[in-house]
Formats: structure tokens, C-alpha cells, sequence
């Protein structure tokens, strides 16, 4: 249910943000977390399960050590500090698809804390500090039979499948982001868009929002304008993708703002973003009374990684994002706004590995930031996860090259590549939306539209080439678009010379 | 003939299968048979697998027969208690809510067994999820104590204990919290060996406290343990807590001590673990023992560790604590028992869950977890589990300073000897007092032993004898124990159980 909103530039008048993110990144380790499972996707339920992820009496975990290096050169890719000696800690409570009804992960001793992360946001750089990233496990999933919402509430029964128990997780907090204001909802965005690039680099995950492989919850709270306290935080759990991250910082703004506005209190809870009516419901209140009871976990040794060890990661880091991109807008030759519009699209990995994949910068860019961009908005999804690769981007702009389509046929090839027919070849060659190169079929349809239109004919013929727009148009509507609009020039005044 | 058979030692067993004087399914056979006639009475076993130890000890003949065994204890038959998951045989902690599961999988120290080719008998009975010092908090009812049927055989491994008291068993594994191994030794007049933390794997194990919790041997004899212990031990990729460091040889040192010469040997007698509430009969043969180490040449002095009298406390902060999370998982999900709530239409898994921990939980357990969940809390931590932590630190410290001073440290294992059963049930704090001197140890990790030292004379029942030893020391316990074994035995004429009363069932 949709509660009243307070109009934005109406809630910054009254209140100053406060913006806190938790990202949990899904790790692209072959076995789970503490266990020799496979931590792949796609398999039949509760196959890839052993005594141990299943929770079995007297089975006992193991940490894995392709997860502690993740997490480490995440936390340094953050600028964090990597802890020296940290531990493992229960988080105790009861749910039907957590195995043992504690999850392991990790409390006050995280494996990497205090770091941070520059942001662009606009053209300027906004720096979030990163409290902590920590390493867990995930649970299983639970599949609700039955009712008419696929909800717990109302099923006839439910299913779990356990095989993404154990999963190893990294979960990135930041602290508290003040002083954002207007631009908190572009910040948040930018962050996770910015982060999740910073993962892809690492290598240490999938990273698709889609998919789950990453996934964000938003803090959010209002004060007081000018006040330097808090106010009461809410929690909106899983919002999958960038643009659901700042559409989800904008309407709590506006919700808070206006249960505020009522004179009551916020009340602090979990909330679920819902992406198709864009607004959140109240999920599970999340009072301070909510205990945990942590206590470090008895069956898992510290973890102290060595200082050798850690400079090794270090040696393994990618480039620094903000060195990268000044290089790479010096390569493109990007102004400082088409890079700034390629940033806030999240486009920015996604144009390198177009650019990778041979297709010249500016066609990279264009082909991202218009058509696919809005493909992407129309389907509610962020580009990265539209279902178009770079490799194919590059492809399609490789037939524009040659000749062998036009910008506008193009287009179609997208389409096709969006409903799945194959490779952009294909695709021209089953839609037959190859350019036709037939100087007779041209010649014909540059004949027929002179007959058809004897007055612009006679103005070209009096020399205003202008008018030849009209010819080319009604000749490339004749040839269903497949023709080279400036072949059909030149053959028009080729014509009436 | 049966009587002469099972009357051996685990050691003599194997030298009787190698010098080829008797079979493995003749001895597994004879141990059948003897749980059959005296476990009706005494109730040691919760499950009983006559057939998988018969199959086993058939191939353990045969292999002998190819000259192909497989370790020195191939062939002898064993008790396993009901808290090690084996594969294919019902494990229950003596619980109700696990009546009837059977684990996909071993125990690393079950597996061990079985690569070692013991046949393995059965389960034995246990209190609840090991949390008692009397073995009457099993779902399944009580063990009764061979020397004496009204009386407690201690806890929780009262069925191991018993078992091997009874002959019904030459070797059982059994696993010590707080003194489970210890205390039953002590009371049924047997060995029980807690190893050092991390010695021995704890995969497979169902916790109790995990950082307390330590799988051993529980035998008639210190060279028994000795041999078991090595079987057993080392280290364990599936468990992270445990130690990557080979055993000291422990069956040499037992081989050592029974030569009875303890001379160099620094004792230290804890001063803090005698006094009040210390059975007259129990303290007078730990006295006599004390001296008969003198006599072998070992130099005794009194050590202080102050700390020890907040062991208790200690301990009964932290292990419900780990407990209550431990329990957790038994939840009517994935195993075990499930119980539907009553008058509840289509309830939610909450209800189940609540239905089953309600129904499936005896009131011990249910205490332990109500302790430990409180001790845990938010605003609670700091006072009781992070402070206990503290204190754990320090005992650990007077260990530390005590084996400065000395290379093992003794006490009684227990203040008493066995009581009346029930006599205890409806007093938890009068119960946890059996664990005073077996406690510390599991504190701080150290291995410690127990040994019959002699009967009390207020009632003529066993009392233990206990050696502590610095952590991966785990060799001068065998060696200080068995050379108070030979002298005792040589005092005694013949091993104490000799003198353990015919049970019913027995001809």
C-alpha cells in the first residue's frame, strides 16, 4: 500500500538525509564457504548438499580458503585495513532455510574495516567511507507452494532447497553517508554502480544484480535539517538493481518525510522495495531488542592472515578506478560530459570491454547510452543485465562498418539479439536486413520517386540539393530502410544533374 | 569359557587374535552374548548391532587369515557412545528428538574404527545430549552402575562406562565436557583418558560445548586407552580445532610407567580440589595413591591454583551458551522428530518447530538452553559469557604457572562415589558438583586420566584417581597412570573389577 509521499525538494527543505549502504557479494569460489559443495547455480535441488551446509548433527565447517583471499582484496580494493587476527561469530536465530538456525559470519572482527571509496557522482567525487566488509554464509532458499502470492503468508506448503546454503558472502557496510542532500538518491546509485564495477575487476564474482550474485540493502534516515544526529533508520531489504537503489533512497525520503510530517515516529523495521509499483512495505519491525546473541564460533579457529600474504593480494589489485578512467577518457577522447553521462549510466565496464572487443569508442558509448539505455529503462532492468554483451555490441557495429546494415537496421538487430536468434549475422541474414547494394533495385526506386514527384524534382534541378531529403525519404520508405541513405543521394543528383 | 574371553584386556585380546588362540567373531560373539545376559539389568546399550559386528568381525578373521590386519586392535570389538554419528546405526544422544535418525555419515573417530577394523557392538547410553553426571537425564532411562544396580554409573558417558565395567565391552569411546569420561571411570572403577583439546577430531561429534568437548578411550586398562587413544587420534583436515601435531607415544609411555619407576617425576597435588564435601573414603585412597607414586620415586609437592574454585561457574556460563546455539539446528526441518502442534490448523513451520523442541527435549536440556540463551544476551554478555571467558583465561593461567612447577598435576576425580540414582535428579546444583575436578581441564584444554584408585570404606564402591598434564603432554598421564595401575594391581592381587559383584544374568 502506497503511503503519502511529501514531494522531494519539499522533504530537503525540512530534513537532511542520512544514507547507509549494505552490499552482500556473492563469491565466485568453486566450493562453498566451509564445505567441499559445489557453489554453483542451476543444480537440482538440494543436490549439491553434504552433512555439513545441510546442518547435520556432529558435522563441523572449515573455512575456505579462496573465500578469505576474496574477501581480503575486496577489503583492500576499499582502502581498507586488513585485519591481523579476526574470528568467526554466530549469529543466532530461527529460520526454516538456514540450516542450523545460526549463521556463520562475522561480528566485531571483521576480516577488513575502515576504508573507503571515491565516488563520481555529477562530474565531482563524493567519498564513502566504508566501515567494514566482512565474510558469511548464505542460506538456503525457500520456495512457497501454493496461495495466490508466492509469499510465506497463505501457502499451502513450502520447499527448500539448501543448495545455496553456505555460499560465501562478503557483506560491504558503509557508515553513515551525511550531508548528501538532493543528492543522495544519485550517490547511492553511483556507489553500488561503482562498486559493483570495482567486483567485476576483482574477479571474485559473477556481480549480477539480476541474479542475485549482488545485492543491496538501503539505510535510510531523516533529521532534522542542520540537526547532527540520526534519526531513525529503516531497512529496505534486496533492491536488485542500480536504478531500483535510487529509486528506493527517493520514495523512503519521501516517506519518511512524510510520516514525520504526522507527527509520528518512524518506526524501525525491514522493508521490502517492490519493483514494479516502485514503492516499499513494511517488512519485519527491527527493533534494538532484536538479539543476535553473537558469540565467537568455537569450531573455527581465527583467521590470521599474514602480512606476506596480504601484500601478495595487494600486488594483485586491479587498476585504481579513478587512474583508469582519466586513462581511458584520454584514449576515447571523451568529454568530460560524455564520460560523466557513460559513469552515471553504469556503462563505464561495459563500454571498455565493447571497446575491448574492437568497436570504436564513440560507437561503444552510443550504442550503451541510447539504445540500449533505454531498452534497459523500458524493461526496468540496469543495462549490465539487459542480456546484450559487449562482445555482441561490438559485433553489430562491426556489420555498420562494413556497410552491411545501417544505424536504424541496426536497431533490429538489437531486437533480435534481445528475443534470442542468434548471433548478429544471423540475425541480419534470417530478417534479411542486409542493405541493398543492387544498383537496379536503387536506380528503379530513385526513377519511381521522380516520377512520383515532379515538383521536387524541378526544384533539385533548379540546384536546391536541399530538397533532395524528400526524394531520399520517400526512395529508403520504398526499400523498407535497407538502403544506404547516401548511395540514394548521390543516384537522386546523379539524376537530376 | 564366554567368561574367560571377555575377561581379557583389549590388549590381550589382540595378542590371543594374533598368536591366533581366539577369532574376532569368536570374541565379538562372546561380548554379544554377555550384553545379552547382563544388559537387561544394567541397560549400558541404546542400540545394539549384532549383525553389523559379526559381518565385521568375520572380515577382520579373514584378513588376519591373509595376513593383511589392519591396525593392532583389528578384530577387537568395541562400544561406541550414542553422541558419534556412525553411518547406517541410529544415533539419539539420548535424546527423543533424534529417536530414530540415522546419519548418512561417520564420525572421523568412528571412520578410524572402521578403518582399524573394530567390530562395533553398539551405541551406548548417555545423559541427554551429555549433559549430566549420572546418565539419568537419557530419554531412554538410566544405566545402572555394575558394582552396585541402585546407583549411577555417572554421566553422561554412564553407558560407556558401564559397558566396559560390565565386560559387555573391552574398549568404548566416549566423550568428555566437563568430566563425562573421567567421572564415569571413576565410579564404575574403569579408565577413561580426556585427551587434549584438538588431539582427537571432533567431526562427527554432537556438540555439546565445542570448545570443551573432547573424544576418548574408556577401557579396563591405561595400556587399553593408550592403544585406542592412538588409533583414534591425530589430526583431522575435517575439524579446524584440531592439532596438526603427531601423538606422543603413548603406548610406549604406558609401557614406561608400568615398569613402575616414577623417579625425577615432579607431582603437584592440587591444593584447592580436597576439603569439604570430599568423601573421607575417596580422599583416603587418593592419600594411599599419592604415597605409592612417592614410593616409585616421584617428588610430591602441593600446588595452589586458586582460580579452580570458579571453574564451576565458569563452566556452566560458557557451555550452555555454545549449547543452546548447538541446539538450534534440531528443528524438525531436515531430521529427526517432527511433532504437529495440537488443535493448530495448517500451523506454520514456527509452530512446528516449537511443537517438536517442546516435545522432543528433556527438562535438563531445556534448562541449559534457557542458561545459555540468557548468558548470551544483549545487555547480559559482558556480565556473564564475556566475564566467564575471562575467568576461563585465568585457570588457564594457574595451569600454566602449576606446570611450571610440576610435570603433572592429581586429584580425586570425583568427590564421591557413586550415588543412589535419583538421589541427585531433582537438585542440578548437588549434580554439577560431581564435575569440580574434571572441569578445569576442560577449560584449559589439557589432557587428564582417571584411574580406579581402590574402594571407599564407607560403601565399597570405586573411586578414581585423576592426572593432569600439560597440553600435547598427553604421554605422562599414561605414564604417571599406569604405573599407579601396576602398583595398586600388585597392591590389590589382581585388577579391582575382580572384585565387582556377579550380576544377574551371569552364571
Amino acid at each position: 500500500m502506497a503511503a503519502d509521499l511529501v514531494a522531494f525538494d519539499d522533504v530537503l527543505a525540512t530534513y537532511d538525509p542520512a544514507l547507509g549502504l549494505e552490499v552482500h557479494v556473492e563469491l565466485n569460489t568453486s566450493t562453498k564457504m566451509f564445505c567441499g559443495c559445489p557453489a554453483v547455480f542451476g543444480g537440482e535441488p538440494n543436490a549439491q548438499v553434504c552433512p555439513t551446509c545441510l546442518g547435520l548433527p556432529g558435522a563441523m565447517p572449515v573455512v575456505n580458503r579462496k573465500a578469505v583471499e576474496s574477501a581480503i582484496r575486496i577489503g583492500l580494493a576499499l582502502n581498507c585495513s586488513i585485519a591481523e587476527w579476526c574470528r568467526f561469530a554466530r549469529k543466532n536465530y530461527f529460520y526454516p532455510d538456514m540450516p542450523k538456525n545460526f549463521q556463520t559470519s562475522q561480528y566485531d572482527e571483521p576480516i577488513a574495516f575502515d576504508g573507503w571509496m571515491d565516488v563520481e557522482v555529477d562530474g565531482g567525487v563524493v567519498r564513502v567511507e566504508i566501515e567494514r566488509a566482512h565474510m558469511e554464509e548464505d542460506t538456503g532458499k525457500s520456495l512457497h507452494v501454493g496461495g495466490a502470492t508466492g509469499r510465506i503468508h497463505g501457502a499451502d506448503y513450502s520447499l527448500v532447497d539448501y543448495n545455496r546454503a553456505g555460499i560465501p558472502l562478503i557483506e560491504i557496510v558503509t557508515r553513515p553517508i551525511q550531508g548528501a542532500g538532493a543528492r543522495a538518491p544519485e550517490i547511492a546509485r553511483a556507489y553500488v554502480a561503482q562498486l559493483r564495477d570495482l567486483i567485476v575487476a576483482l574477479g571474485v564474482s559473477e556481480a549480477r544484480m539480476d541474479q542475485g550474485n549482488l545485492r543491496a540493502d538501503v539505510n535510510l534516515s531523516l533529521a532534522p535539517k542542520g540537526s547532527d544526529r540520526l534519526g531513525t533508520r529503516t531497512e529496505t531489504k534486496n533492491v536488485n538493481s542500480f536504478r531500483s537503489v535510487e529509486r528506493a533512497v527517493r520514495y523512503e525520503m519521501q516517506r519518511h518525510a512524510a510520516v514525520l510530517g504526522t507527527g509520528a515516529t518512524i518506526l524501525q523495521e525491514t522493508r521490502h522495495w517492490h519493483e514494479d509499483t516502485g514503492v516499499t512495505t513494511s517488512g519485519r519491525e527491527k527493533s534494538d531488542a532484536d538479539d543476535y546473541r553473537y558469540f565467537p564460533e568455537p569450531d573455527l579457529v581465527p583467521v590470521a592472515p599474514s602480512r606476506e600474504w596480504v601484500d601478495e593480494l595487494r600486488g594483485t589489485l586491479p587498476e585504481n578506478p579513478t587512474v583508469k578512467r582519466t586513462r581511458l577518457q584520454a584514449d576515447w577522447g571523451f568529454t568530460d560530459l560524455e564520460m560523466r553521462d557513460t559513469v552515471g549510466a553504469g556503462a563505464f565496464g561495459l563500454v571498455e570491454a565493447t571497446v575491448a572487443e574492437g568497436c570504436p569508442p564513440q560507437a561503444a558509448r552510443k550504442w550503451w547510452l541510447t539504445e540500449l539505455a533505454r531498452r534497459a529503462n523500458e524493461s526496468g532492468v540496469d543495462i549490465a543485465d539487459l542480456g546484450v554483451s559487449p562482445a555482441q555490441v561490438a559485433a553489430v557495429q562491426a556489420l555498420v562498418d562494413d556497410g552491411t546494415v545501417n544505424d536504424k537496421l541496426a536497431r533490429q538487430v538489437f531486437d533480435g539479439l534481445l528475443a534470442g536468434e542468434g548471433t548478429p549475422e544471423e540475425i541480419v541474414a534470417a530478417r534479411g536486413l542486409a542493405i541493398v547494394s543492387d544498383e537496379g533495385a536503387l536506380g528503379a526506386a530513385v526513377d519511381a520517386a521522380i516520377a512520383a514527384n515532379p515538383d521536387v524534382a524541378q526544384k533539385i534541378r533548379d540546384g536546391k540539393h536541399a530538397a533532395a531529403g524528400a526524394l531520399i525519404g520517400a526512395v529508403m520508405k520504398e526499400m523498407r530502410g535497407q538502403a544506404d541513405a547516401g548511395r540514394v543521394r548521390e543516384l537522386v543528383l546523379e539524376r537530376l544533374a | 569359557m564366554t567368561d574367560a574371553l571377555i575377561r581379557r584386556t583389549a590388549a590381550e585380546m589382540a595378542d590371543d587374535l594374533a598368536a591366533g588362540t581366539t577369532t574376532s567373531v569368536a570374541l565379538t560373539r562372546a561380548h554379544l552374548d554377555r550384553i545379552a545376559a547382563v544388559d537387561g539389568a544394567v541397560h549400558a546399550f541404546l542400540h545394539v548391532d549384532a549383525e553389523g559386528a559379526l559381518a565385521q568381525a568375520a572380515a577382520a578373521d579373514e584378513r588376519r587369515a591373509e595376513g593383511a590386519t589392519r591396525s593392532t586392535l583389528d578384530g577387537v570389538p568395541i562400544a561406541v557412545k550414542d553422541v558419534l554419528a556412525t553411518e547406517g546405526l541410529p544415533t539419539t544422544c539420548g535424546s527423543k528428538i533424534l529417536e530414530g535418525w540415522v546419519p548418512p555419515y561417520d564420525a572421523t573417530v568412528v571412520a578410524r574404527l572402521r578403518a582399524g577394523g573394530l567390530p562395533i557392538l553398539g551405541k551406548t547410553n548417555m545423559d541427554e545430549f551429555a549433559m549430566g553426571s549420572s546418565t539419568e537425564h537419557s530419554a531412554y532411562g538410566p544405566t545402572h552402575n555394575p558394582w552396585d544396580l541402585d546407583r549411577i554409573p555417572g554421566g553422561s558417558g554412564g553407558g560407556s562406562a558401564a559397558a566396559v565395567a560390565s565386560f559387555a565391552a573391552p574398549l568404548a569411546l566416549g566423550t568428555d565436557t566437563g568430566g563425562s569420561i573421567r567421572q564415569p571411570g571413576a565410579v564404575t572403577g574403569t579408565v577413561g583418558v580426556k585427551p587434549t583439546y584438538g588431539g582427537v577430531s571432533r567431526y562427527g561429534l554432537v556438540a555439546l560445548a565445542n570448545s570443551f568437548d573432547q573424544v576418548g578411550p574408556v577401557t579396563r586398562t591405561v595400556l587399553d586407552s593408550a592403544l585406542l587413544h592412538e588409533l583414534i587420534g591425530g589430526h583431522d583436515a575435517r575439524d579446524s580445532t584440531s592439532i596438526d601435531v603427531a601423538l606422543p607415544d603413548l603406548v610406549g609411555a604406558a609401557r614406561q610407567g608400568a615398569g613402575g619407576d616414577l623417579s625425577g617425576l615432579k607431582v603437584g597435588v592440587i591444593r584447592e580440589l580436597a576439603g569439604d564435601g570430599w568423601q573421607p573414603g575417596v580422599m583416603a585412597r587418593f592419600t594411599e595413591s599419592v604415597d605409592l607414586l612417592v614410593g616409585m620415586g616421584a617428588e610430591v609437592v602441593e600446588v595452589s591454583c586458586p582460580t579452580f574454585v570458579h571453574a564451576l561457574a565458569t563452566y556452566y556460563l560458557i557451555m550452555p551458551a555454545e549449547a543452546s546455539s548447538n541446539l538450534a539446528k534440531f528443528d524438525a526441518m531436515r531430521f529427526g522428530l517432527r511433532v504437529l502442534p495440537e488443535g493448530v490448523d495448517s500451523p506454520s513451520a514456527e509452530d512446528v518447530m516449537r511443537a517438536t523442541r517442546d516435545a522432543g527435549f528433556g527438562d535438563e536440556v531445556k534448562r541449559r538452553i534457557i542458561l545459555g540463551t540468557y548468558a548470551l544476551s544483549s545487555g547480559y554478555y559482558d556480565a556473564y559469557y564475556g566475564q566467564a571467558q575471562k575467568v576461563r583465561t585465568l585457570i588457564t593461567h594457574d595451569f600454566g604457572a602449576a606446570f611450571q612447577q610440576v610435570d603433572v598435576l592429581v586429584s580425586p576425580t570425583a568427590p564421591t562415589t557413586a550415588f543412589k540414582l535419583g538421589e541427585k535428579l531433582d537438585d542440578p546444583l548437588a549434580m554439577y558438583l560431581n564435575d569440580l575436578a574434571t572441569i578445569p581441564a576442560n577449560l584449559s584444554g589439557v589432557p587428564g586420566i582417571s584411574v580406579p584408585s581402590g574402594l571407599a570404606d564407607e560403601d565399597g564402591l570405586p573411586a578414581g584417581f585423576q592426572v593432569l598434564a600439560p597440553a600435547l603432554a598427553d604421554d605422562r598421564v599414561y605414564r604417571v597412570g599406569a604405573a599407579l595401575e601396576a602398583a595398586l594391581t600388585d597392591k590389590w592381587g589382581g585388577p579391582l573389577l575382580d572384585r565387582a559383584p556377579v550380576l544377574e544374568g551371569e552364571r
